[in-house]
């Protein structure tokens, strides 16, 4: 075989392979995604929307404890940290720009966003829990939102920075103080990459368990105050499908499938957002 | 039909009705276009942007194959074989016609790995012969005496006129028949474009060279035979001199006495 | 007025942005006050020693490092080749046509919550892995499996997007002088891509040590070293998920704010060399 050949036959293996492991990476996602889908729906109900948990065993046991439950937790989180978020993003782009300050803040910010997240319900747990004496809650809100906070910040920080900045001059030019500027310019110059930045770190957080277990804990009935530990999606999911009982599993999966669904409707909005305003 | 003179020499390549057609193009973006490329001569390719210049460059090397859905028809004849059949090997096509692009595209090694690349690709080993046609090459495109003190220094490290001429040696090293260039100097300053320029001349001995530019100097300049080309065809091919002093298309004569562009 | 509702907003801007700092100091300072007590009693023997016996108030640490360190391990060496893989099908291979649908639901994928992936793993992973090694299925080289699975789609669709910052320009150089798709995958791209490929990686590998959802379920949160990777094991993220809210002691919690404050040292080094040495930050646009 002549060198050339070689090649060629080696570049044909390599191409097979690397189709191969997409094949292979593809169908255990599919794989993944079907055992979603199929046990999913096949445990979806009425029932599961109306009905609070119930022991295992009975039939009528539902969701709408976990569903309520995880809608509380992540909108107080958002409530609070979604502003927040904006603001410190704000500092960064229009005020901090390239300052030691404002990079510092964008690093640390990075790395919080890959930190595990488990660690923060360890934090809140000793902030939060601890002092108050009960799960509860506001301890795991606190916690979603520690974890919402860099990512936002961060997605405001770049999708401010892309406006033009002939934009901002202009406004300035005509006399305009900064926080209008920044209000009534940039912001609405950068509507559209924030919100997709906020629907992103709301998904985020929607799917986080780890720094729940022993912040809100959990609460197999329905509960609204805050001050008291409370069920979520996620946890309800962990706790049902790792218990022997067939029917709670089953509820797990009606559980997975929701949130996922909830997930990536929220992913796929934000893309569209983003995709729509580079179409224009 | 285009007014094309005769070509005297031998022809390195034959196009023939040729038309090409970008995936999801409505219509043909080069249409039964039919030229001659003689050979160890420099064929300019002018006309305005967008006239598909850089599309028939690249058809010649079939660089329009990386990417699918592009269409091919009649017939490009090198070596009397047309390459635009199924079963063309395009390894050897493109070992045999090199290309230059409009930017210097040193790959990220050292100088010697990037004119030997071509060379070990087609299986030389031997230290010694690598050594003597990456010198041979580099003093071919006149950049040796920049080159010979850092040969293992990262190829990015030079200017882009000395890049572009790295590029040269890198493609001339494996003795290409055919060389294509487009416009090779559109990302250079005035000294190193006269200087690519120069080397254009020069290599005209060894290599039939097809040089694409929208600079009407240059094609002036360096070329032999001249081809107009508007909207997607060849309006004239004729010799340099006759091109810009007695075209005989009233298109041709418009474009370069500069009616428009 | 215009001018002090000028100064409030820019400095209360300025005040969460810091914040943000603050917050960051305060975590590792909160982790690190509730570590004393264990800091005090074992000292540097807490990441050395097997023996994990909440019963005893013995606290080492040593089973779930090493579960951690193993689980991981074997999820990076199962998902780089494949992310690899993956990635040259997406840049190099696939049709335009497949290309864009297949990108893009690799990406959502990697938004998909791990607990699914771990979920998945327990129901229907676990017994693939019992029917051909025995044993129970929950074990090391589950979680590593699980673990690879789940951080496939986020490595696949970064390495990607650093082997598509190699210039078309450069790849068709190359292919000019008759380059094969591999040769210039192996002599263009990852040369070129090559600090934001192996950024990716780090960064994966930072991710990975500190997932708890996809490998509590089927780890087993046993603290024992074991060479047989078809054992049940533990890892420090596992070990929290299942003893937190049910630690009843001072000492215990305290060695679990340890464990805590020791991945998130952890993963803070790895995402920083990942951040800092391979993928200095660009700024899109401007
Ligand atoms: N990759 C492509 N896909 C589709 N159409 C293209 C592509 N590249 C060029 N074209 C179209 O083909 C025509 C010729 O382009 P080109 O060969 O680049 O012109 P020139 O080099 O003479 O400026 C133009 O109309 C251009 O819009
Ligand atoms: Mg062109």
């Amino acid at each position: 075989m002549t060198h050339t050949q070689k090649r060629i036959v080696t570049n044909k293996i390599i191409m097979v392979l690397s189709t191969l492991s997409a094949v292979i990476g593809i169908g255990f996602l599919l794989w993944i995604l079907s055992v979603l889908v199929i046990n999913g729906v096949d445990a979806l109900s009425a029932t599961i929307f109306l009905n609070e948990g119930a022991p295992p065993g009975n039939e009528n046991g539902g969701l709408k404890h976990a569903l309520i439950g995880q809608l509380l937790l992540v909108s107080y989180a958002s409530l609070f940290g979604v502003p927040l978020g904006i603001l410190a993003g704000t500092y960064l782009s229009e005020y901090g720009l390239k300052s030691k300050l404002a990079e510092t803040i964008r690093d640390i910010s990075d790395i919080m966003m890959s930190a595990p997240s488990i660690v923060i319900g360890a934090f809140v747990y000793a902030i939060v829990v601890a002092p108050s004496g009960q799960f509860s809650g506001w301890a795991g809100s606190i916690a979603l939102m520690i974890i919402m906070l860099p990512i936002i910040l961060r997605t405001t920080d770049d999708m401010l920075h892309l406006v033009p900045s002939t934009l901002r001059e202009a406004a300035f030019a005509l006399g305009a103080p900064k926080y209008k500027v920044i209000i009534q310019v940039v912001y609405r110059g950068a509507k559209a990459g924030v919100l997709t930045g906020v629907l992103l770190g709301v998904a985020r957080v929607a799917g986080e368990t780890a720094p729940l277990l022993f912040t809100s804990f959990n609460d197999n009935f329905l509960n609204t105050d805050m001050s008291q530990p409370m069920a979520s999606l996620t946890v309800t999911m962990y706790n049902y499908a790792t218990s022997p009982y067939e029917d709670w599993q089953k509820l797990g999966w009606a559980a997975a499938f929701i949130l996922s669904m909830f997930i990536l409707t929220l992913n796929i909005l934000g893309r569209l957002f983003l995709l729509k305003k580079r179409g224009k | 039909m285009a007014t094309i003179v005769d070509i005297a020499t031998e022809k390195a390549l034959e196009v023939k009705n040729f038309e090409f057609t970008y995936a999801g193009a409505d219509e043909p973006n080069i249409k039964k276009l039919t030229m001659p490329i003689a050979k160890h001569s420099i064929t300019a390719l002018i006309g305005p942007s967008g006239c598909g210049k850089t599309t028939l460059l690249r058809s010649f090397n079939r660089m329009h194959d990386l990417y699918p859905g592009n269409k091919y028809d009649g017939e490009i004849l090198f070596k009397e074989k047309n390459i635009l059949g199924p079963k063309e090997d395009l390894i050897k096509l493109r070992t045999q016609i090199g290309m230059i692009f409009q930017k210097p595209t040193a790959f990220p090694m050292s100088i010697f790995d990037n004119v030997a690349y071509g060379l070990r690709l087609q299986g030389l080993k031997n230290k010694t012969e690598l050594q003597d046609r990456v010198e041979k090459a580099l003093q071919d495109a006149a950049i040796w005496q920049e080159a010979k003190e850092r040969l293992r220094h990262d190829a990015n490290g030079l200017s882009g006129g000395q890049q572009q001429r790295l590029c040269i040696a890198r493609a001339i090293a494996v003795e290409p028949e055919v060389l294509l260039f487009d416009e090779p100097t559109s990302a250079l300053d005035p000294i190193s474009t006269a200087g690519i320029e120069e080397l254009v001349v020069e290599l005209r001995k060894r290599v039939s060279i097809i040089i694409v530019t929208h600079n009407m100097q240059q094609a002036a300049r360096v070329s032999d035979y001249t081809g107009f080309m508007y909207l997607g065809e060849l309006v004239e091919l004729g010799r340099t001199e006759e091109i810009f002093v007695t075209p005989k298309e009233r298109l041709t004569e418009e474009y370069i006495t500069g009616k428009f562009g | 007025m215009s001018n002090i509702i000028d100064k409030v907003f820019a400095n209360a801007a300025k005040f969460i942005a810091i914040g943000v700092l603050l917050l960051v100091a305060w975590i590792f300072t909160v982790l690190f006050e509730h570590s004393l007590e264990s800091i005090e009693a074992f000292g540097f023997s807490f990441l050395t020693e097997t023996k994990w016996a909440p019963n005893l108030e013995k606290f080492g640490a040593l089973p779930a490092i090493y579960g951690s360190v193993v689980s991981t391990f074997l999820a990076m060496i199962l998902a780089v080749p494949l992310a690899i893989g993956v990635a040259i099908f997406l840049s190099e291979i696939a049709h335009a046509k497949i290309k864009t649908p297949v990108g893009v639901s690799i990406e959502l994928l990697a938004a998909i919550p791990s607990v699914i992936y771990g979920m998945w793993g327990l129901f229907y992973f676990v017994p693939i892995i019992r029917d051909i090694f025995g044993g129970i299925g929950i074990s090391m080289l589950t979680a590593g499996i699980v673990l690879s699975i789940m951080i496939l789609p986020f490595m696949a669709a970064v390495t990607r997007d650093a082997m598509n910052t190699t210039p078309d320009i450069l790849k068709e150089s190359a292919y000019a002088l008759g380059g094969t798709k591999w040769d210039v995958v192996k002599d263009i791209i990852i040369p070129y891509a090559k600090a934001g490929i192996i950024g990716s990686f780090i960064l994966a590998l930072g991710r990975a040590i500190g997932e708890t959802m996809a490998v509590t379920f089927v780890m087993g949160n046993v603290h024992k070293i074991s060479a047989d990777l078809t054992q049940p094991a533990t890892s420090i993220p596992v070990t929290l998920a299942n003893e937190f809210a049910e630690a009843d002691s001072g000492l215990y919690y305290s060695s679990l704010f340890e464990l805590s404050l020791l991945l998130l040292v952890i993963s803070f080094t790895i995402i920083s060399i990942a951040k800092f040495y391979f993928l200095r930050r660009k700024r899109i646009g401007q």
